[in-house]
């Protein structure tokens, strides 16, 4: 699997191969070292080099641990690029990044389109409003259409589960799942197990608490398929009508009430409530449900002193969390943010560098 | 030259309790004689197309009493011709087809242009099911009288269920009158909605919304109350859960005067088909937990639920070839059926005669139309099986216009080698 050097070099050069992590919160005599092998293009497991060689990265439920390890550990490297005075490298330049976006988005977008920028990408962006789906044309045709082009990699976001699936099975560029309806939401759950492994030094043995609508997220799902898989306990807590019938088969712990299970988490990820679930007859009011799930700095005194809370965004402020606890010392939602365009690069970089390995992987 | 004699054959028909190995002698498109070891002239045999059936089944033209034939309305899906051509090639010498074409069947020029289209262009029987509310809209009953003398053999607002109680109650009364059979698509519209799947671990994995068990049940426990109150004639259609199973087998058993129907998916497949999000396994009812399916089998098995009806559904690609989310509910089933339905007597879930009950007479009997049986001296209508041959199912094969079927693809045994319409081949294999 050893491939020929060159073209990536000029990432290489000038590009310290070990990324570091600091954290306020760790020792001083722990910092954490993150290796990827450049050289062989691939993650080594247990002594055997495992390169990537998916096409697509469609879900964390396909995904080995091994896999996310990788994911991770490249994602780290590359990090360092985001705080150079030159944010870019030309790994992927002449590659094409098309974000394909059936849902408004602005924050994944803009994080992907970073992430693509800098790895000196050309990308084009298509949201529903500025596509032909309006004028009656199928999503299967725009991409037909799109894929005439020869982009290297759709980036696609659509309301409805699945859609990426089926849509990466009917064309030969990759296909990133930005997030499909209420089933996965793949690079979300990889910046949230980057930023507990920033800042916890593992994932193994935590256990991590996902509060609020498991029902309708994405991003619970795709985070409960990832920590689990990377050996964390994941308890999940909500009100009865947004916990999904047999969530406990995913191998989560269920929990209604907060003040049970806060004192256990190592973290909490707070998930964000729709308004709209109360016109589904989900939810009384949002009143009782900010004084029953809502993570507040009364609460939180309940929790572990190191605990890290996370929040996908965007932040429904004083609803399921409250301002103090949101830019409070625990929370790690801006790195959560960072780290999101490391790991989009991450994504991006190898199913871009697959693509130059030839249609046989 | 309409002379057959087909020697050696199993002849099933479960009406008039025969199932035995038999020659049968067709004369003139009229079934002259079913014997063993059947004796005729050698001047007879001259005129007389021979088939030596060596163990094939033949049993009594089959019946699938709910038919989706999307004409009017919606030809680019099917026609009555080609649904019938289907049907045939599927072994059915007749089929109901369903209102819920465009204009509705919710008034008598429908109903007589469906019979007239059918008079020109089926190859086999049809029987049209009208609304029970005009529009389907499920507030104002249809003319029953009026469309029980056109021909309308029942009434359903199938696709849809009837959501006012008290209509429901008004249809199974005022049906009486006329023996009209009511057959109730069962679904709490409130329930469901929004629900694209089987609600359970699947569609919570998956990220679909989900339809649950009691969106069904609800309205089968309504219905039968509500038959209970009438004395109407209430039939099931596409049984799917293990409540309904339920509910169906304790009516029964209290006298009220109530039959049931599923569909080969219910009894075959489960919603871990949906892992796929392949929307050729949308339908509705949809496809549901292995522990439903046992139910639904053990409910064939009991004589809970009387009929197998296809529930074909054509849709073509545009309605398909989509979002899961966006894509149209509904499977083509005449073409399969019948291979699934051999598959449960190869299981052990039923024996030969039940099986072929199902498909014949106990439908026939519900609808009061004149078929199920072998009756001697009339014209024959007849399904001849082959039930050993293995093949794997091509949809691509079918003689219907849409290719939404599940079973594509898989591994089956049993195939309709003829099927006789009133004593004319109306497909014929070889
Ligand atoms: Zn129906």
């Amino acid at each position: 699997m050893r491939r020929k050097s060159g073209h990536w070099s000029p990432l290489l050069t000038g590009t310290p191969q070990i990324g570091r992590a600091t954290n306020p919160f760790l020792n001083s005599n722990q910092f954490m070292v993150y290796r990827y092998d450049f050289e062989n293009f691939g993650y080594t497991h247990k002594g055997k080099l495992m390169p990537f060689k998916r096409k697509d990265l469609l879900g964390i439920r396909d995904l080995e641990a091994h896999e996310i390890e990788h994911i991770l550990d490249l994602a780290f490297s590359l990090k360092e690029i985001n705080t150079r005075p030159i944010k870019k490298v030309p790994t992927l330049r002449g590659k094409t990044v098309v974000h394909l976006f059936y849902e408004p988005s602005t924050r994944t977008r803009t994080s992907f389109d970073v992430a693509a920028k800098r790895l000196s990408a050309d990308t084009y962006s298509i949201t529903a409003s500025t596509s032909s789906m309006v004028k009656g044309e199928t999503t299967l045709d725009t991409l037909k259409n799109l894929e005439a082009m020869k982009p290297d990699i759709f980036v696609i976001r659509h309301s409805a589960s699945g859609t990426p699936h089926r849509l990466a099975q009917r064309t030969s560029a990759s296909v990133i799942n930005a997030g499909d309806g209420m089933h996965e939401h793949p690079s979300q759950a990889l910046l949230d197990m980057m930023t507990i492994r920033e800042h916890k030094g593992r994932i193994k043995g935590l256990t991590v608490l996902i509060l609020g609508d498991i029902a309708h997220s994405r991003v619970a799902r795709s985070n409960i398929w990832g920590l689990s898989r990377m050996g964390a306990k994941v308890v999940v807590c909500g009100p009865t009508t947004l916990i999904p019938m047999g969530i406990e088969q995913m191998g989560v712990v269920v929990s209604y009430r907060l003040e049970d299970v806060i004192a256990a988490a190592d973290v909490i990820m707070v998930l964000r409530l729709q308004t709209e679930r109360m016109q589904q007859m989900l939810l009384p009011s949002l009143r009782e449900y900010a004084v029953c799930y809502g993570l507040n700095a009364q609460r939180l005194e309940s929790a572990k002193r190191d605990v890290l809370v996370m929040h996908p965004g965007p932040i429904n402020r004083g609803v399921e969390i409250s301002p103090e606890v949101a830019d409070g010392p625990r929370s790690v939602i801006l790195d959560q943010v960072t780290n999101g365009v490391a790991v989009r690069m991450a994504l991006l970089y190898l199913l871009g560098q697959r693509y130059e390995a030839g249609p046989e992987n | 030259m309409q002379n057959f004699l087909f020697r050696r054959g199993r002849v099933i028909d479960p009406a008039r309790g025969i199932d035995q190995v038999a020659d049968v002698l067709v004369v003139d498109g009229r079934l002259m004689d079913i014997q063993p070891d059947l004796k005729i002239g050698m001047d007879w045999l001259a005129n007389v197309h021979q088939f030596d059936m060596d163990g094939k089944w033949i049993v009594p033209g089959m019946l699938d009493m709910h038919v989706h034939l999307r004409e009017p309305g919606e030809e680019y899906k099917e026609t009555i011709a080609s649904g019938t051509r289907a049907a045939v090639a599927g072994g059915y010498a007749g089929v109901a087809c369903m209102p819920n074409t465009k204009p509705v069947n919710d008034t008598a020029a429908v109903t007589q242009f469906i019979l007239e289209k059918a008079r020109q262009e089926a190859a086999c029987h049809v029987f049209p099911v009208a609304a029970i509310s005009r529009g389907l809209q499920g507030e104002h009953l249809t003319e029953f009288g009026e469309l029980r003398e056109s021909g309308a053999v029942a009434v359903t607002d199938d696709g849809r269920p009837v959501m006012n109680s008290l209509l429901m109650r008004r249809a199974l009364e005022y049906a009486r009158i006329f023996d009209l059979l009511v057959i109730s698509h069962a679904e709490d519209l409130a329930l469901a909605e929004g629900g694209l799947m089987n609600e359970g671990p699947i569609s919570t994995l998956l990220g679909l919304r989900g339809i649950p068990n009691a969106a069904e049940d609800a309205m089968v426990a309504r219905d039968i109350l509500l038959a209970e109150l009438t004395g109407g004639r209430l039939h099931i259609a596409h049984v799917s859960t293990a409540g309904s199973v339920r509910l169906v087998r304790d009516a029964k058993k209290r006298g009220v005067p109530v039959t049931a129907e599923t569909a080969p998916h219910y009894f075959t497949l489960t919603d871990s088909e949906l892992l796929s999000f392949d929307a050729v396994f949308k339908v509705n009812p949809p496809l549901r937990s292995a522990e439903d399916r046992e139910s639904v089998r053990e409910g064939l098995a009991d004589g809970t639920i009387d009929v197998i009806a296809t529930d074909h559904a054509p849709h073509s690609l545009l309605e398909k070839d989509t979002e899961f989310e966006y894509a149209a509910s509904g499977m083509i089933g005449l073409e399969s059926a019948l291979p699934l339905v051999l598959e449960l007597v190869r299981c052990g879930v039923l024996d030969a005669s039940k099986a072929i009950s199902k498909v014949t007479c106990n439908p026939s009997k519900i609808l009061g139309v004149p078929m199920g049986t072998l009756n001697p001296g009339k014209a024959v209508t007849l399904t001849v099986i082959d039930p050993k041959v293995d093949y794997i199912l091509d949809c691509k094969s079918f003689e219907s216009k849409s290719r939404n079927c599940p079973f594509h693809g898989r591994q089956v045994q049993g195939r309709v080698e003829l099927t006789l319409v009133e004593g004319k081949i109306a497909y014929s294999r070889s």
